[in-house]
């Protein structure tokens, strides 16, 4: 009999695991079928509707100022900034001119959403690779924003306080103070941010020239947010169609061009920097006057279509109205930005290990019910 | 690119066989001739296309599905339009016909277009599938083909998205009924 040897013995072959609907580090009920070899991935296919809720079929019998609520359901790590979208596309369509006391207000608040976004996607993304401490540390800075938002409009995470035609209420006497506050604490966080995971050497083996996307690719694939600008791909929607009071700040664009998980991290690191700058320069210059503009208690936009884009935190958000001048939608669509980046998932991942796809999935910082709907 | 700018540029791509003025650089095959002796009494068209920017706030055009891949092929190669990124794909129900809306925009000269194609076939309604352009609409398409059954030809992979394999009926479309999940008000 011959000698077998260990080679002979065992044979490459691909096969099937299934990852998820309830793994952590799908973060939610996200199902991935992967094809893998050994531990090479050859394929990944997101199985995606596990919590779909069909809001835009419900937005068609419902009232826009219901449809507000609703989208606070999609990225509800982004809720501010989902209402803001649907505001400004009714006050699009009515031609309503709101107070720039609102514009502003929405402003800060939209940043403070994008770190308080930011800060859990830090977190998570570092117990994703094994570092359990970044969690404790993000989840204590997006504590002191969530009391903010508390004090100013009574909830923590699914705000509603952006109304068509203005705010619910208006701000907290306290609000701008502690927003003050939280801008000096957080200032000396994001280097303790850095210090703890981004210079990391494990870390670093871990995010660099891993998941490259290129930034053809990145634009083929409607990848925005910063996966898209970690790509060199400028997308940033505050940039390039600004709305609310964008248009009175200063920022730069957080650009990165190698396009690769730790380019994506860096691009997150460095936005928390420029929303600190555009509430800085925002806080001391609330304007006087009201906070909202009355609209008709039954809202029915004129016939035809309206689109409106807003960068929320995992990137662009669009809305697409069909209105036949009802006071509902005719046909209401949500661009949501995890759908789209999503579907580069396969893209990124094929050729890396299963501990690389883990952490390529964690920079691309994906919300489930965002892309579910 | 202003819109007017852009659909006179567009237009010329796609010349309509029956207009006087081009009718010698035709270059497109059989066309109905049937259907077109009855609009005879109206001004034609010189293009293929139809542009609108009525109830809108882009420049909208509207694509016979024959044209849509050979249109969209072009308005992404083209070095004038470059229409690179396609930000959102959405399947409508208009009642009568089913359609898709592309809302198009350009990187480089930050231009935006709208273009819609539409059906009246119920049944079976499909179109060309345009994810070999942009990559983004292999996802895209696959919702639209859930919740609308739309198809689309020479998909890399039509197959249900976020519905079970066993769904019955498209839900995004208007004549949709569930009597037990659906509140209907």
């Amino acid at each position: 009999m011959d000698t077998t040897t260990v080679n002979s013995n065992f044979k490459s072959e691909e096969y099937f695991i299934n990852m998820g609907p309830q793994h952590p580090a799908t973060h939610g009920v996200l199902r991935l079928l992967l094809t893998i070899d050994g531990e090479i991935i050859k394929k990944v296919e997101p199985d995606l509707g596990y919590i779909h809720r069909s809001i835009e079929k419900m937005c068609e019998r419902d009232s826009y100022q219901q449809i507000v609520h609703l989208t606070d359901r999609m990225d509800y790590l982004s809720s501010h900034i989902n209402n803001e979208a649907v505001c400004l596309t009714v006050e699009n369509a009515l031609e309503l001119e709101v107070p720039e006391r609102v514009k502003v207000i929405r402003t800060i608040i939209g940043e403070l959403t994008r770190i308080a976004s930011h800060c859990l996607w830090w977190g998570v993304m570092g117990m994703d690779v094994g570092a359990l401490t970044t969690y404790f540390y993000g989840f204590r800075d997006r504590e002191m924003v969530n009391d903010i938002f508390e004090e100013t409009c009574g909830a923590r995470l699914t705000m509603n306080y952006n109304i068509p035609g203005g705010l619910m209420y208006d701000i907290h006497p306290n609000f701008i103070q502690r927003t003050k506050d939280f801008v000096a604490h957080f200032k000396t966080k994001i280097p303790e941010y850095d210090k703890l995971l981004t210079g990391n050497v494990i870390f670093q083996k871990r995010m660099k020239g891993v998941g490259i996307l290129s930034k053809e690719d990145a634009i083929s694939f409607g990848a925005s947010g910063p996966v898209g600008r970690g790509s060199g791909y400028s997308c940033d929607v505050r940039k390039h169609h600004p709305y609310s009071a964008l248009n009175k700040v200063t920022f730069n664009e957080s650009l990165k061009t190698a396009g690769d998980s730790l380019a994506r991290y860096e691009v997150r690191i460095m936005e928390m920097w420029e929303s600190l700058s555009i509430i800085e320069q925002l806080i001391d210059n609330i304007p006087e006057g009201d906070y909202k503009v009355t609209t008709k208690a039954v809202i029915k936009l004129p016939k035809g279509e309206y689109y409106q884009k807003v960068e929320a935190a995992r990137g662009e958000l669009g809305v697409y109205v069909i209105s036949t001048g009802t006071k509902n939608p005719y046909r209401l669509k949500f661009r949501s930005p995890g759908f789209s980046n999503i579907s580069l998932l396969n893209h990124i991942a094929v050729g890396g290990k299963i501990g690389d796809l883990v952490a390529s999935m964690a920079t691309l910082d994906i919300v489930v019910p965002d892309i579910d709907r | 690119m202003t819109n007017e700018a852009l659909q006179n540029l567009i237009g010329l791509w796609f010349p309509n066989p029956d207009a006087d003025k081009v009718s010698n650089v035709v270059e497109i095959t059989e066309t109905e001739e049937g259907s077109e002796e009855t609009k005879t009494q109206e001004p034609i068209n010189p293009s293929l296309l139809e542009f609108s920017e009525e109830e809108s706030q882009f420049l909208n055009i509207l694509v016979q599905p024959e044209q849509l891949h050979s249109l969209m092929k072009q308005l992404k190669s083209n070095s004038e339009t470059n229409f690179d990124y396609l930000y959102c794909l959405s399947g409508v129900d208009w009642g009568a016909e089913l359609g898709i809306v592309y809302h198009l925009e350009s990187t480089t000269h930050r231009h935006r277009i709208v273009v819609k194609v539409k059906t009246a076939d119920r049944e079976g309604p499909n179109f060309d599938t345009v994810s070999n352009i942009w990559k983004t609409a292999d996802f895209h398409e696959r919702e639209v083909f859930d919740f609308f059954g739309v198809k689309f030809n020479n998909h890399p992979n039509l197959k249900y998205l976020f519905l079970t394999e066993d769904w019955e009926g498209y839900p995004l479309r208007k004549d949709y009924v569930d009597e037990i999940n659906m509140v209907i008000k």
